[in-house]
């Protein structure tokens, strides 16, 4: 590193500079586009050819008359160009004399919150552009609540058009105040606020300071952005370092691969590894470029232990007198980012710093008004809602909260089917409980109790449209058993509906937790040595694998009953058709819910290919070949 | 952050990256042009996984038209660093004759270049694939993510990426599906440059200024840099004092008259220059929103 310094400064002062990632909030109509444009433009980033472009493009899309439509110059999408609009981040980079500059750049609008809370995610400062002559908006409050939740702490409001209301100081204080007020108000109230009156078009108080507001003696956008401290104090928080890989090249060589996300660590160190805790001390910092002394928050480097201490990617690295955190279950905000809506119950893949688990919010406790801050009740998140939740992990983690530590602070949720990234957190603080209950361990278990009835557990799981014949079969299959004295139960979905889930309805987020509470109930069954037969609709593949990975490998049996929905309506044994088509019953499946058919399930029977009394014998000799029976 | 310069702070976020892809995919890959952008890629790569090898191959898609000086620079540096270089031609555009003269840089590029690109990494089944693509380069990359999912068959859908926030990547894949990597994503042509200063990285002597022969071509200079370029009846090579600032094929990649002989002097004229790098690229402007388009179907 050192020689990259030297090289750095014998060529000029560049590569000696800091660097600031910071977000620019606001529309195309308060100017957003343009400010970014006229940064770049006057820092001589833009270059001949980009004009030429720049030229070209706003004769044909632009917004400005006979102006150059700097929004033209970030809008970098053909669809964006063409409809004028911002879709997606669009990262920018710029330099002075003194900083390298990344600018995210994001989309103003509602449906676009996810987008600007991962603009905001990596960023240390806010610039929110306000138009003069409008002052605060929807919009503008909007957006310094994603900000604000998102744990940026350096707000810059920019307050544009000021040529349009003839550089009014009067009107600028007064929506400097307003800003002042909502900031004020917003739960993490630790961001400190600049306010700079600006033209972006005109090119006031951008970079240069502007004639026509004398009463103005602030900074320039540029100037403030060149000059402002967010060397946050990372280096003097306590060190932490998530373990990426162990690098492992010969018998020789240990070591473990990571970023510093704070503070700092030197040879001779005693550290922590979380969450099992074992204690070592810091052998060596290797480089490539050598050993180092000391690394500091920022560098990624790999460290050497004294002690042959089992360590793998996940785990955290900490000062065994300040460590960070540890535990599964935790109070969190979440932004939701998928398609589909989150639904509490439902299991998600989990990624926080290098560590993967798996996750489901057990509560939703409130969502929020992006717009107000104001709490609201919910039973589920859409997308671009923003929620407080509590989340249960099936693993402990190390963890510290998003405000102290946004590496290990901050997670992500992905669907386990589509693996598209769904959800945004940050952790508030661990719940307490989750460190007090401790899973009892029992001498006599599942295996034992099932060698006693002289079978082995299992569940097979009846899915299908209503009308399918899930239940005639199961109830076949069920008599056979008995015949042969094997231990069994049933659990039927409208038997389970009249006592234990007696308070759910048929709303998504009801059907989730109608089927979660069934697979938990199986799951004691199977416990208790019993092969236990559940007939359920059970529409949603997502629910369907999570009772699946409630129990061990093998012992889930699913079995598609196979039924077209015009022969399951043809026969319509309840009634429930007729009923659902005339509109008296709502969200049924296969009318009007969606039935989401097995993939890969281990056995699918054809009703209309196969009496039930073949269907009842297929799944017994499955139930042989598998060994579940003899 | 107290220390950390912005080079500093640039070569620790590649790392990282590079770390978390290994972790995270089943059989990575890096994508190695041999121009400047892959020898700070390749140099990063072996910072990270020190003082292990990376652990993973070079790929070169090598579409036949590129510069000699590249491919000797390529195979000896392969060999220097001892590791494991695989070179794929499509042989079917070989067969066909394919080249940029007959058949323009667009279906040139799309044969030799994206598709055979394609081919390469369902042929040996790379799940991740690392490229020195920059967002600063071009519009439609400004927009993409450090990774890029792509479809079983290659495709990028601008509209449909996954977030990115902080330094959480997701990785996960479905079979068949495939994620390209571009660790230098916030790295401008600047960076790069200081960077490959100050840690004296090697790079293909094509980017210094020297005396080449060159033809003037739609205000392109082309250099002449074997006997396969057809030349119109009265036109002769001209010997320039020029040099490149980016690398492609030799029949699609302007030369820009240079007097930077040294690191230090490229340093200089680019911190001045007036046009952007990829000016030089003939492929970037074949059509309107043509990165976009080429990215889509495939194209790094």
């Amino acid at each position: 590193m050192s020689v990259m310094a030297q090289a750095a400064d014998r060529s000029d002062a560049h590569g000696g500079k800091s660097l600031l990632r910071f977000i620019t909030c606001g529309s195309v109509d308060d100017g957003k586009s343009t400010l970014i444009g006229r940064l770049l433009h006057d820092s001589a980033l833009v270059l001949e050819d980009q004009m030429a472009r720049l030229e070209a493009d706003s004769a044909k899309f632009g917004t400005q008359g006979a102006d150059i439509d700097f929004a033209l110059l970030v809008d970098g999408l053909a669809a964006e160009r063409e409809q004028g609009i911002t879709i997606d981040v669009a990262w920018r980079y710029f330099a002075t004399a003194r900083r390298k500059f990344i600018v995210a750049d994001t989309p103003g609008h509602e449906q676009y919150t996810r987008n600007m809370a991962t603009g905001a995610s990596t960023t240390e400062l806010a610039v929110l552009l306000v138009d003069a002559r409008k002052g605060m908006t929807t919009q503008t409050r909007r957006h310094a609540t994603i900000v604000s939740l998102m744990g940026v702490r350096h707000l810059v409001l920019a307050v544009n058009k000021m040529d349009l209301v003839d550089f009014d100081e009067a009107r600028f204080r007064e929506i400097e105040a307003d800003f002042s007020d909502f900031v004020a108000r917003l739960a993490d109230d630790k961001a400190a606020v600049t306010s700079i009156p600006i033209s972006a078009l005109k090119g006031d108080n951008v970079t240069t300071a502007s004639e026509h507001m004398p009463w103005y003696d602030g900074p320039t956008v540029v100037a403030h952005l060149e000059t402002i401290d967010v060397a946050s104090d990372r280096a003097g928080e306590p060190f932490r370092l998530p373990v990426q890989l162990a690098v492992r090249p010969d018998q020789s060589f240990r070591g473990f691969a990571g970023q510093l996300s704070s503070g700092s660590v030197a040879a001779g160190d005693a550290v922590a590894v979380l969450p099992s805790g074992r204690k070592s001390v810091v052998k060596s910092i290797v480089t490539m470029d050598g050993e180092l002394e000391t690394a500091v928050a920022g560098q990624s480097v790999t460290l050497t232990l004294e002690d042959e201490i089992d360590v793998a990617r996940g785990d955290v690295f900490c000062p065994p007198d300040v460590p960070a955190g540890v535990a599964n279950q935790f109070e969190v905000t979440l932004i939701w980012m998928g398609d589909e809506p989150m639904l509490p119950g439902r299991p998600y893949a989990f990624k926080l710093a290098s560590a993967n688990a798996r996750a489901t919010i057990t509560s939703l406790k409130h969502a929020i008004n992006v717009n107000t801050g104001e709490k609201l009740a919910a039973s589920k998140l859409e997308l671009n809602e923003i929620a407080t939740c509590n989340i249960s992990l099936d693993r402990r983690i190390a963890f510290d909260a998003y405000s102290d530590n946004r590496d290990i602070g901050g997670f992500i949720l992905i669907d386990r089917l589509t693996n598209h990234t769904v959800g945004a957190g940050m952790i508030h603080f661990a719940l307490r409980r989750s460190s007090n209950i401790q899973w009892q361990s029992l001498d006599v278990d599942k295996r034992a109790r099932a060698a006693m009835k002289d079978q082995r557990s299992a569940i097979l799981w009846f899915t299908g449209l209503s009308g399918a014949g899930k239940s005639t079969i199961a109830n076949l299959v069920e008599k056979k058993l008995a015949a042969m004295g094997k231990h069994t139960y049933t659990l039927d979905g409208d038997n389970v509906r009249h006592g234990l889930n007696r308070d759910l309805g048929f709303t998504d987020a009801d059907r989730v937790e109608n089927i979660r509470r069934i697979g938990e109930v199986a799951r004691l069954m199977i416990d208790a040595g019993l092969i236990t037969l559940v007939s359920f609709i059970s529409p949603f593949r997502s629910e369907r694998r999570l009772a699946r990975e409630l129990v061990g490998e093998g012992e889930f049996i699913e079995i598609h009953v196979d039924t077209p929905l015009e022969v399951a309506e043809s026969r319509d044994v309840k009634g429930l058709y007729k009923k659902a088509r005339a509109g008296e019953i709502k969200n049924f499946t296969g009318i009007d819910s969606p039935y989401e058919p097995p993939q890969n399930p281990e056995i699918r029977v054809d009703t209309a290919a196969m009496s039930a009394e073949d269907a009842a014998d297929e799944i017994i000799e499955h139930l042989v070949r598998a060994g579940i029976i003899d | 952050m107290s220390a950390l310069g912005h080079l500093q702070a640039l070569e620790a976020e590649a790392i990282h990256i590079m770390r978390e892809v290994v972790a995270g995919t089943d059989k990575p890959v890096m994508l190695y042009s041999i121009g400047k952008d892959s020898a700070v890629m390749l140099h990063l790569a072996r910072k990270a996984f020190h003082p292990a090898k990376p652990p993973f191959p070079l790929l070169h898609v090598d579409t036949t038209w590129k510069f000699r000086q590249m491919i000797e620079f390529r195979d000896r540096t392969a060999r220097e660093m001892g590791l494991e270089l695989i070179v794929h031609i499509n042989q079917d555009g070989v067969a066909r004759g394919i080249n940029p003269f007959d058949h323009g840089s667009a279906v040139h590029t799309d044969i030799m270049k994206t598709q055979a690109l394609k081919d390469a990494l369902d042929k040996h089944g790379f799940d991740a694939a690392f490229g020195g693509a920059r967002r600063d380069e071009e519009a439609s990359r400004a927009k993409e993510r450090i990774c890029s999912f792509r479809t079983a068959d290659h495709r990028w859908d601008p509209r449909a990426q996954r977030p990115e926030l902080w330094k959480l990547f997701n990785t996960r894949l479905s079979p068949g599906e495939s994620v390209r990597v571009f660790p230098l994503s916030n790295w401008t042509e600047a960076d790069i440059w200081l960077y490959i200063e100050a840690e004296d990285i090697p790079v293909v002597p094509l980017y210094f200024a020297a005396v080449r022969p060159v033809v003037e071509r739609d205000g392109t200079l082309i250099m002449v840099d074997d006997e396969r370029m057809p030349l119109a009846d009265g036109e002769t090579p001209k010997m320039r004092k020029v040099r490149f600032r980016t690398l492609g094929c030799y029949p699609l990649t302007g030369a820009v008259e240079s007097e930077a002989a040294t690191v230090a002097d490229i340093v200089a004229e680019t911190q001045a220059a007036t046009s952007s790098e990829r000016q030089g690229r003939l492929i970037d402007t074949d059509q309107a929103a043509s990165m976009e388009m080429k990215k889509q179907e495939g194209y790094f």
